[in-house]
């Protein structure tokens, strides 16, 4: 089946090539990190993680989020998702490829990182996050590539795959629990000891990973002869704008409870993101282009008619998407190191080869996105012309 | 010496049990090698009598003492000449194991704006806390980073993967990473052969000098600054650092956290 991938028309291959040069540049950057060490990177003795830990962070939750497409199909018989849902199986394979790649170019010792299995450790989350993660990968592979392989043949879904699809719904929910439990349990890092990190980051993934798939399947319905069905398309906007909703409404009490306590410690990180501290501001910027964005995003959905037409649709999907990019894919996990534990701000600003590197691990996820997604939808159009 | 005899020979037994094993060991897998290499470099096996084994490690830092001028200096130096620190010369690479600061800054969030002004440009000794209940061995996916039973918190320089969750879990921004090459940033004049350098991609902090306690020998700032720096069991009601906590009121850093730090900042 996977041959329907090497064959395509030539700007389906132009893309293709322009991701690797994409891609190559980042090698290049990577060895050369790999040779001088991460110093070359914006990351220091404050800020200890940068935007590799960020992205990672970020696509944990673009991963989990293929389960709202999931949950309303295989326990709700929406049927009118049968058609996309191998497409978010095929995302969240794209998205957790490039989570592993973002914790392998962040570690320092990378050769060494089988250490986590061969030390098992319980106490330690990251133990937790690389079987979840890895588990994620595998249930997707299974299920996205078994239910493709039985469309493509015309044959109902095997039933063994069944159980795996119901243990990818709180497989998914697991893997961006763990993750926010990563930040959630250290003391002395004010923004991230909270509680409600977990629910935040479930809402916050659920908004923008769905609003990612939205955009992939407007692309799709251009470039191909796949269409995803109207209902389809709307019934995720409906998903997007109310987990964005309450996303925001999760927002709203971490501001609550930081200034109506009036405790320094919880105000500091989050002063230091929306007006900056003691002049230092690098984020501020950030923050106040992810906020109208997050919500004209949300009204844009809210209202049926801008949300059926298709270009208002993209630019809200865009917009979400972008809004929750800058809340978790920047803000989070730098505003967590500032201040740092004696007090004082010492800013970050990621450094070339730290993008390129960044860039390119985007680069490997398009093209495993776009090579996947390639043969679903030479499925879908064969499926149709029959 | 706070072990009783049953201790002692307990540890006694098990490290001849393991000398012995490991020995054998080399000698049935790679017969002759052992002795090669001994002749090869010219190190022979002395079998060393134990150290002294405490339940739990601590150290004071008398404040007033480290403001004499040279006290914290001096401290700092035997530090970074015992444990080959590199100096990469800036304050975003930097590896500290030991180093000033005041008292705002060390006891940040116990800010006091009517305190002795005195008080206030004192240098505070900085260094791992060595805590009783530390989140950098909570955090840490391989145990690279672990408590010993003596209480001080270790590092394997060989098994750490370089993820920083240490760094972000300490709360005393007490852990260096190794940025880049920390062998291209020694002081080639103060090299220490006894003790390894560390590599690059990895993260390092204060031992509380396990490689001299090992040999019955105070920490080396203790030793440096005697009249500033005591170390000693906490678990013994008699040792040195427990009679002086009885006699003076003393500080540690971020109590609230419940992480129990063993380092005691007297005021």
């Amino acid at each position: 089946m996977i041959e329907k991938a090497l064959k395509g028309e030539p700007r389906y291959f132009m893309w293709l090539v322009f991701l690797m040069g994409i891609i190559g540049v980042g090698v290049g950057c990577w060895f050369y990190q790999l040779y001088k060490g991460l110093g070359i990177t914006g990351m220091g003795r404050d800020i200890s993680w940068g935007v590799y830990i960020a992205q990672f962070t970020y696509l944990v939750g673009v991963a989990a989020s293929a389960v709202m497409i999931v949950i309303p199909l295989y326990l709700h018989d929406y049927k009118k998702y049968g058609k996309v849902v191998v497409f978010g199986e095929f995302l969240a394979i794209a998205a957790v490829t490039m989570c592993m790649l973002f914790i392998v170019v962040d570690v320092g010792q990378p050769q060494r990182m089988l250490n986590v299995l061969l030390h098992p450790t319980p106490n330690s989350i990251l133990f937790y996050d690389m079987i979840v993660l890895c588990g994620y990968l595998i249930i997707n592979i299974i299920v996205g590539y078994n239910c493709l392989l039985a469309d493509a043949r015309k044959l109902p879904h095997p039933g063994w795959v069944k159980p795996f699809i119901y243990l990818s719904i709180p497989w998914a929910v697991s893997i961006h629990t763990v993750t926010a439990f990563l930040y959630a349990g250290l003391p002395g890092r004010h923004l991230w000891l909270t509680a409600v990190m977990a629910p935040r980051f479930l809402a916050s993934a659920f908004a923008s990973g769905p609003a990612l798939l939205v955009l992939v399947l407007l692309i799709i319905s251009r470039v191909s002869k796949f269409d995803p069905g109207r209902d389809a398309l709307q019934t995720i906007a409906k998903t997007i704008c109310y987990a964005m909703i309450i996303n925001l409404f999760l927002v709203g009490m971490e501001i609550f409870t930081a200034f109506y306590s009036n405790i320094p410690g919880h105000m500091h990180p989050l002063q230091y993101l929306f007006v900056g501290l003691h002049g230092h501001g690098k984020i501020v910027a950030w923050m106040w282009t992810a906020a109208p964005f997050a919500f004209i995003g949300v009204l844009l959905l809210l209202i049926p008619s801008a949300r059926r037409h298709h270009g208002i649709l993209a630019f809200a999907c865009a917009s979400i998407f972008l809004a929750c990019w800058i809340d978790k894919g920047v803000a989070l996990v730098i505003g967590g190191f500032i201040p740092n534990p004696f007090h004082r701000i010492i800013e970050y600003s990621a450094t070339f080869p730290e993008i390129a590197i960044t860039l390119a691990i985007w680069g490997i996820g398009a093209l495993i996105l776009t090579v996947l997604h390639k043969v679903a939808i030479t499925v879908r159009e064969e499926e149709a012309a029959t | 010496m706070s072990m009783d005899r049953r201790q002692f020979i307990k540890i006694a037994g098990m490290s001849a049990l393991f000398g012995l094993g490991g020995k054998g060991a080399f000698e049935f897998l790679r017969p002759g090698a052992l002795e090669a290499s001994e002749h090869g470099h010219g190190v022979e096996y002395v079998p060393e009598e134990p150290a002294e084994v405490a339940k739990r490690w601590g150290m004071t830092i008398d404040v007033q003492k480290c403001g004499e001028p040279g006290v914290v200096e001096k401290c700092i130096k035997a530090c970074h000449s015992t444990h080959n620190i590199p100096d990469f010369g800036d304050s975003k690479n930097q590896v500290k194991w030991l180093w000033q600061d005041d008292y705002e800054h060390t006891f940040a969030g116990n800010e006091n704006s009517y305190m002795d002004d005195r008080v206030k440009e004192l240098p505070f000794l900085c260094l791992c806390n060595h805590c009783d209940e530390p989140p950098c061995v909570r955090v840490c996916p391989t145990k690279a980073t672990f408590r010993r039973p003596d209480g001080v918190v270790a590092m394997d320089y060989h098994r750490c993967i370089g993820c920083r969750f240490c760094m972000a879990g300490c709360p005393y921004g007490s852990r260096s990473f190794n940025w880049f090459d920390p062998r291209n940033a020694l002081n080639q004049k103060e090299y220490n052969l006894d003790f390894p350098t560390r590599m690059k991609g990895v993260v390092e902090k204060c031992n509380f000098c396990v490689e001299r306690l090992a040999q019955d020998k105070l920490p080396a700032c203790v030793e440096a600054a005697p009249e500033a720096l005591a170390f000693g069991d906490l678990a013994d009601p008699d040792s040195s650092v427990r009679q002086i906590l009885r006699k003076r009121s003393s500080m540690r850093r971020k109590l609230e956290l419940g992480t129990k730090p063993s380092v005691f900042y007297l005021v």
